[in-house]
């Protein structure tokens, strides 16, 4: 069977993106197509399609089911103090520093259902600074945003938090932060109402306010080149100087026009800090 | 000249000595990139992973990384915790998205995608392992015209992995690990 290439599909991907962007704006055209094809076609198997065109009528005389699709091909996995190293390095070399400051804007760019928001908003309080600290969190995903919002998790995923936030070098006990019922865990109400929610898509919507720490992790290895490096550009014109941004640990704004507007300072943290002036020293 | 211009390999429970065995002692100029996705629980430290492997390749073993164009010489891992894909034009992406067969990395998402950008060009390996990843990665490689291996149940530490390969009626050759070696040594332009 000559399958080469799978053209067909291809088309059809393209026709999809073509739709979504024409009538509801969302532009998905620089996401990388390998994901983003396996995402459509659960889609369509979820939905039981024979192709992936046939998505496109599905969502063109429907905008609640564009909504379906929209949350299908924009969910993300997460889970608190992933990567718990990173949470040390944060609570060791970047709270001192932003503690400096008199009131503090921090952006979780890509937040998906929360858990980062809140691991950030629990390492601020162990540090004492949560009272003056704004926390913004903003994803594309609106049903991403109602799970955060709420803030309950299931303990099974508790679990694994916990094991994270023992090895991010903190000393307290994690069952302090949250409440079980039934299975499921809700986060204190103080945590929760600490942090701003907010749909925000980083493909076409601008900066919205002066932030001193955007912390970004496991988005932009979605996004191709060209898309990274709006994103990354969008995260410089956002940041205070001298201020700090933390993407995932295999993204990196050396493939971006803006490396040389920041300084590395955690390598394997992935942690960057904005240099003082444009200039060149 | 050889016309297989990729391998993608899958590993888990065993599959490490099994790698150490094929890749070894393949010369530092096979001409073919070798992929491999080997489950690694998240607690896994892969810090000295690669210096150790380098200690016995004579090929260079790293992480894949995104944007990376596979080249041959190397023989690319996919990072603890991430799906390792690859793109049409031949070089790597990764995602987080939903664990594959209970894996992240998961074989299926690596040779699933392998297929679709190497067609007929491409040789997949199944190794030991205790779950059923991999499976369909092996019916996308056959259904694009690709080569498909499995290691021979009979060598591997934990069969269910291959035999769930081989069920699906899609692997051509069924080897020993020092068969696969050989085998795969003969598409490659290079001497030992």
């Amino acid at each position: 069977m000559d399958n080469y290439g799978n053209e067909i599909e291809d088309i059809e991907v393209n026709l999809v993106i073509d739709a979504i962007f024409q009538s509801y704006g969302y532009d998905f055209k620089n996401y990388f197509r390998a994901s983003f094809t396996r995402r459509l076609r659960n889609f369509k198997v979820l939905n039981n399609f024979n192709h992936i065109s046939d998505i496109i009528p599905f969502i063109l005389y429907d905008s609640g089911n564009f909504n379906k699709l929209l949350n299908a091909i924009s969910v993300t996995v997460t889970e608190m103090f992933r990567d718990p190293f990173i949470y040390k390095y944060i609570r060791e070399k970047v709270i001192p520093y932003l503690n400096t400051y008199p009131t503090i804007n921090i952006w979780v760019a890509g937040c998906a259902t929360g858990e980062e928001a809140y691991s950030i908003a629990i390492l601020l309080k162990e540090e004492n600074i949560l009272d003056k600290v704004n926390i913004y969190a903003t994803d594309i995903n609106t049903n991403s945003l109602d799970i955060a919002k709420e803030g309950v998790y299931s303990s099974e995923e508790m679990k694994l938090s916990t094991r994270n936030y023992q090895r991010s070098g903190a000393n307290r006990s994690f069952s302090e932060y949250y409440h079980t019922n039934y299975g499921n865990s809700i986060l204190n109400k103080e945590l929760r109402e600490k942090i701003i929610f907010n749909q925000h898509n980083l493909v076409s919507d601008a900066s919205f306010n002066e932030m001193h720490f955007i912390i970004c992790r496991n988005v932009l290895i979605y996004f191709n080149k060209k898309l990274q490096n709006r994103v990354i550009g969008l995260f410089n014109d956002s940041l205070i100087h001298n201020g700090f941004l933390c993407l995932g640990t295999k993204e990196d704004i050396r493939y971006s026009d803006y490396a040389e507007k920041f300084i590395v300072k955690g390598r394997e943290e992935r942690i960057f800090q904005k240099k003082q002036q444009d200039v060149e020293l | 000249m050889s016309n297989y211009k990729a391998i993608v390999i899958g590993a888990s429970l065993g599959g490490f000595d099994v790698i150490l065995k094929i890749i070894a002692p393949l010369p530092k100029n096979f001409s073919i990139p070798i992929v491999i996705v080997q489950h690694l629980s998240p607690d896994h430290i892969i810090g000295d992973k690669y210096n150790l492997l380098n200690t016995r390749f004579k090929l260079n073993a790293k992480e894949a990384e995104l944007f990376e164009i596979l080249k041959a010489g190397n023989v690319y891992f996919a990072p603890a915790g991430y799906h390792l894909l690859i793109e049409k034009n031949r070089s790597f992406s990764l995602n987080v998205d939903e664990k594959v067969m209970y894996s992240r990395p998961a074989i299926d998402v690596l040779f699933e995608t392998a297929a679709e950008a190497f067609g007929n060009s491409l040789i997949g390996i199944i190794l030991t392992g205790a779950n059923r990843d991999g499976t369909n990665g092996i019916i996308k490689i056959k259904e694009f015209g690709g080569l498909t291996i499995a290691q021979d149940p009979k060598t591997a530490l934990s069969p269910e992995m291959v035999e769930s390969a081989i069920d699906s009626g899609k692997i051509d050759h069924i080897l020993t690990p020092t068969e696969i070696y050989n085998f795969i040594m003969q598409f490659a332009d290079a001497k030992n």
